[in-house]
């Protein structure tokens, strides 16, 4: 869990590890050199945790597969509150419920039409399809059960742009109708709103808008993973052990684990959403 | 000019001529010239006081600048104390909420965890910033408000939520200034749960204001991307509430 010991112990034997990691993909680059080098100073297992915590999952360091990962996703998004607005238990809702599903579908919608500008606009083809299964969504026999998905699917998308975060490190601007986008700041600024969504439809739901692990869907899978969001270490940091921070101050490993969101790799995010997709 | 330093030819016809012909004139002056170049480089290289266009002097992190300012310092570690600046500001700030009797039941003990989680995020980044930048570390600011700003539920709904989508904007603006991935980690890892704050206390502002509030300057816009803010820009926001003056003029820049 100590990415910043890992990261100064690479620099002890490489001293230009911090400009040479600018990109997931410089870093296999300079792996094999490097690699000589770290493995007498701390053998593979260092390099093995590297990989896990700072790129985790990062199968392709290609921003084109990034950004449709992340259209992918949110096609998914779109056609599943698209089909909670069509369905039959939507009428029903109060305007406030109504009003809240609406807002986020539009959300989503934008989302769809900005990567797929953003993925053409860096030269890559943009995924399509991607609906939600029909045959999964008409399982949801209520609103409240459609919600449950709707929360699921929210905080995974969190957690899968959480993930993606230093492959588009260092990638330059695009340009989409005159306008320059930056890359990884136009995904940290959809991965926000993801997080947004996800605390409403928690609040709707009756739960914390953030995960203490006491929620009633805190157990799922969604919430597992290498880094489980119960997690309450950061960089080798112990947040709960912070009264050595700050003198008489303990934390709740419940309140230690709500402070940090956590990622989830491709592979992972694979597992949770591929049974959704039509 | 090599040939002026050759010996001549060592038979009969060239003994009597001088072992070396002396250097021309103008060869003389080329190498007096190169000399005095590379001594002048040498002498440079010695000069303490010499400027260095390549990698300027850049402020390191707590140091304080020439009109008396604390710098954040440069580069990662002027992103990390920047965010330590702002995790104090909120920590301290839901910290006298939490003690406070304004606000009550559900809403009080929702207000009391995320003072837990800004607190935790302020202690986190001085644990790691002490670590990774032995001395560079912020110091403790000390936050000031309005005058009034606890008096009322209105006014502490409104102030967190300019502290929450500030620091949303704050972090969405830093992440592409980080160099180190696994800083840039850290950061998503905590923007996404103010992101969840800023959510929640805007619906208690305004049931559905969670992304939009009907002001695009202000919310999530037409493109479903959310706020984002320069240091610059959320340093002079922030700096209304912080005793101390700030200088974030090298957050992210390197040598």
């Amino acid at each position: 869990m100590n990415f910043f010991n890992i990261i100064n112990q690479l620099a002890e034997v490489d001293p230009d590890v911090m400009g040479r990691l600018d990109t997931r993909r410089s870093v296999f680059n300079s792996l094999t050199t490097l690699g000589k080098r770290t493995a007498l100073a701390a053998g593979p297992a260092l390099l093995a945790s590297f990989f896990t915590k700072a790129y985790a999952g990062t199968t392709a360091g290609d921003p084109k597969e990034v950004f449709n990962y992340a259209l992918s996703l949110e096609l998914l998004e779109a056609d599943f509150y698209k089909k909670m607005v069509a369905s039959q238990y939507f009428s029903g809702q109060s305007a406030a419920y109504q009003g809240a599903i609406n807002q986020i579908l539009k959300n989503e919608n934008a989302h769809v039409a900005l990567l797929q500008a953003v993925v053409s606009g860096i030269g890559g083809t943009p995924v399509t399809g991607n609906a939600f299964s029909t045959t999964v969504f008409n399982g949801l026999g209520s609103f409240a059960a459609q919600l449950e998905v709707a929360q699921l699917l929210e905080d995974t998308g969190v957690r899968a742009y959480k993930g993606r975060a230093g492959d588009l490190l260092g990638i330059a601007d695009v340009t989409i109708g005159g306008t320059a986008y930056n890359p990884l700041e136009t995904a940290l600024r959809i991965h926000s709103v993801e997080a947004r969504h996800a605390a409403h439809i928690r609040t709707m739901r009756g739960q914390t808008p953030w995960i203490t692990g006491s929620g009633d869907k805190d157990s799922q899978p969604n919430y597992a993973g290498a880094i489980p969001e119960s997690n309450t270490t950061q960089s080798g940091v112990s947040l709960i052990a912070a009264n050595a921070i700050t003198p008489n101050t303990t934390y709740s490993a419940a309140d230690a684990a709500a402070s940090f969101d956590e990622i989830l790799t491709p592979t992972e995010v694979g597992a949770l959403v591929t049974p959704l997709k039509q | 000019m090599s040939d002026n330093l050759q010996p001549r030819g060592s038979d009969d016809a060239t003994f009597a001529q001088p072992l070396y012909t002396p250097i021309k004139r103008r060869s003389f002056f080329m190498y007096a010239g190169a000399t005095a170049g590379a001594s002048a480089l040498v002498l440079a290289g010695c000069s303490k006081d010499s400027p260095d266009p390549v990698k300027p002097n850049l402020p390191n992190g707590n140091s304080t600048t020439a009109d008396g300012s604390i710098s954040l310092g440069s580069g990662d570690v002027g992103v990390l104390n920047y965010a330590y600046a702002l995790e104090q500001l909120e920590a301290d700030f839901y910290a006298k909420v939490a003690a406070g009797s304004v606000l009550s039941g559900a809403e009080l003990a929702y207000f009391q965890q995320v003072a837990k989680h800004e607190a935790i995020h302020r202690d986190f980044f001085k644990a790691a910033i002490t670590r990774d930048a032995p001395g560079q570390t912020l110091r403790g600011l000390t936050p000031k408000y309005p005058t009034g700003t606890f008096d009322t539920r209105t006014s502490i709904l409104a102030t967190a939520k300019a502290f929450e989508d500030l620091g949303v904007s704050a972090y969405n603006g830093a992440g592409k200034l980080i160099k180190n991935a696994a800083y840039l980690v850290i950061a998503g890892q905590i923007v996404s749960v103010e992101a969840r704050h800023a959510a929640y206390i805007r619906d208690l502002i305004a049931p559905g204001t969670f992304a939009e509030d009907g002001n695009a300057a202000t919310s999530v816009n037409a493109q479903g991307l959310d706020l984002v803010m320069t240091p610059t820009a959320v340093l002079a926001t922030a700096q209304a509430f912080i005793t101390e003056k700030l200088d974030g003029s090298s957050i992210g820049v390197n040598a």
